[in-house]
C-alpha cells in the first residue's frame, strides 16, 4: 500500500492521470460544447445519470468501513465500522464535510488509541 | 466590449467578449457565495493530498493529478486503486465511472451557456465541479440579470485555487505524520458526508445500499475490480426500483 513505486510505476501514474483527465475533461465538455446541435438531453442519458452518485460513493465507502470476518461480532466491532456509524449520522444530520471528519477521526482515535488499546 | 482586458483569455470565436457582463460584482459574488464551502473543500483536498503520499506519489504528480483531472473523488478512488496496483484499466475506468455524473452537470448547465463562442465555453467547462455546477445553476434560476459566466468563474476558480493549494498541504502534513494515526480514513469519511444527502428518495437510497453492499462481498474480486462491480449493480437496482415505485 505505502512505500515508493518502482520506477515503471512513475509512468504508469501519469498515464492514469492524463487518461482520467481526458476523460472528465471530455464528460465535462459534452453537452456544454454540444449545445446548440442538439436540442433536449435523451431521457435515456439523464435517467441512469441520476444513480451515478449514490451508486459510486457506497460502493467507495463501505469496503472501507466494513471488512467482513468469520463471526459477525468480529465484523461489527471494528473501530473503523464504529467509526464510520458516528461519521454517518452526523453526516445524516448536519451535511457537512468537516463536522463528518471531525467526527469520524475522533471515534477512530477514541477506539483505536482508548477503547480497543 | 468597452474595453474589458480580464476576459482570463476566454474571448469569444469572433475575439469578442459576450456581452452579457456588465461589472466584476458578479465575479465576487461567486467567489463570496462559494466561501462557506470551503469548509468542506478544504479538507477534502487536503485528504487528496495525503492519499498521493499514501499510494506513493511525488508532489510533482499529486499537484499534477489535481490540476489534470481536478475531481476529488475520482482522485482519491484513482489513488487507492494505483497503491494497491490495480490494472491501469481499472484505474481509468473506475474514475470514468465515477466522473460520469459531469455528463448530467453538463447537459443541465449547457442551456446557460449556449451563446457563448466555443472558447469560452471549452474553458468553463474545464473547471465544471459538482459545487460549481450546483452554486451557479441555482443562482442562474434566481437571478437571471448576473452575467453568467462571470458568476460562474468566480466559483469554480475560487474552487480550483483552493483545490490546488489544498493538495500541496496535504501532501505536506501526509509526509509528516506517522501511519498509525490513520489520516487516510479521512477518505471514506469524505466520501460518507457526499453519499448521506445523495441518497434522498427510495430509488437512490436503494442504488447505495446495493451498490455498497457488493462492493464489501466483492473486495476480493481480481484486478481490483469489486467498485466497479458494485457501482454498476447500483445504478440498475436505483433504475429498477424507480421503475417499480412508478
Amino acid at each position: 500500500m505505502t512505500g515508493t513505486l518502482p520506477i515503471a510505476g512513475a509512468a504508469r501514474v501519469w498515464v492514469a492521470i492524463v487518461l482520467i483527465g481526458i476523460a472528465t475533461y471530455g464528460f465535462r465538455l459534452s453537452f456544454i460544447h454540444l449545445f446548440g446541435r442538439i436540442d433536449e438531453v435523451p431521457d435515456r442519458i439523464t435517467r441512469p445519470l441520476r444513480y451515478v452518485p449514490p451508486a459510486v460513493l457506497a460502493a467507495l465507502v463501505l469496503p472501507d468501513l466494513v471488512t467482513l470476518r468469520p463471526s459477525v461480532a468480529a465484523t461489527l466491532l471494528d473501530e473503523r465500522l464504529i467509526a464510520g456509524a458516528v461519521a454517518g449520522a452526523v453526516a445524516w444530520r448536519t451535511e457537512r464535510v468537516f463536522a463528518t471528519i471531525v467526527a469520524g477521526m475522533a471515534t477512530l482515535w477514541l477506539f483505536r488509541f482508548v477503547v480497543f488499546a | 466590449m468597452d474595453g474589458d482586458t480580464t476576459d482570463g483569455g476566454f474571448a469569444d470565436d469572433d475575439g469578442t467578449i459576450p456581452d452579457d457582463d456588465r461589472t466584476d460584482s458578479d465575479l465576487l459574488a461567486g467567489v463570496r457565495d462559494v466561501l462557506p464551502l470551503m469548509l468542506g473543500i478544504v479538507p477534502f483536498a487536503l485528504v487528496a493530498g495525503i492519499a498521493a503520499v499514501d499510494a506513493g506519489l511525488g508532489l510533482a504528480e499529486a499537484v499534477g493529478m489535481s490540476v489534470i483531472v481536478f475531481a476529488g473523488a475520482s482522485q482519491l478512488a484513482a489513488l487507492e486503486l494505483l497503491g494497491s496496483n490495480a490494472p491501469l484499466a481499472v484505474v481509468i475506468g473506475t474514475a470514468a465511472v465515477i466522473n460520469l455524473r459531469m455528463v448530467m452537470y453538463s447537459a443541465s448547465i449547457a442551456p446557460y451557456f449556449a451563446d457563448y463562442g466555443r472558447r469560452l465555453r471549452a474553458g468553463l467547462a474545464y473547471v465544471l465541479t459538482d459545487q460549481a455546477y450546483a452554486l451557479s445553476v441555482a443562482e442562474f434560476d434566481k437571478n437571471s440579470d448576473r452575467s453568467r459566466w462571470r458568476y460562474y468563474v468566480g466559483v469554480a476558480a475560487s474552487l480550483w485555487v483552493v483545490w490546488q493549494i489544498g493538495t500541496v498541504v496535504g501532501v505536506v502534513i501526509g509526509t509528516g505524520v506517522p501511519d498509525s494515526w490513520g489520516l487516510t480514513f479521512a477518505v471514506p469519511l469524505v466520501f460518507l458526508a457526499l453519499l448521506v444527502p445523495a441518497m434522498k428518495d427510495r430509488p437512490t437510497t436503494a442504488a447505495g445500499v446495493a451498490a455498497g453492499a457488493v462492493a464489501i462481498v466483492a473486495v476480493g474480486l481480481p484486478l481490483n475490480l469489486g467498485l466497479l462491480v458494485g457501482a454498476i449493480t447500483g445504478i440498475v437496482v436505483g433504475l429498477v426500483v424507480e421503475v417499480v415505485v412508478e
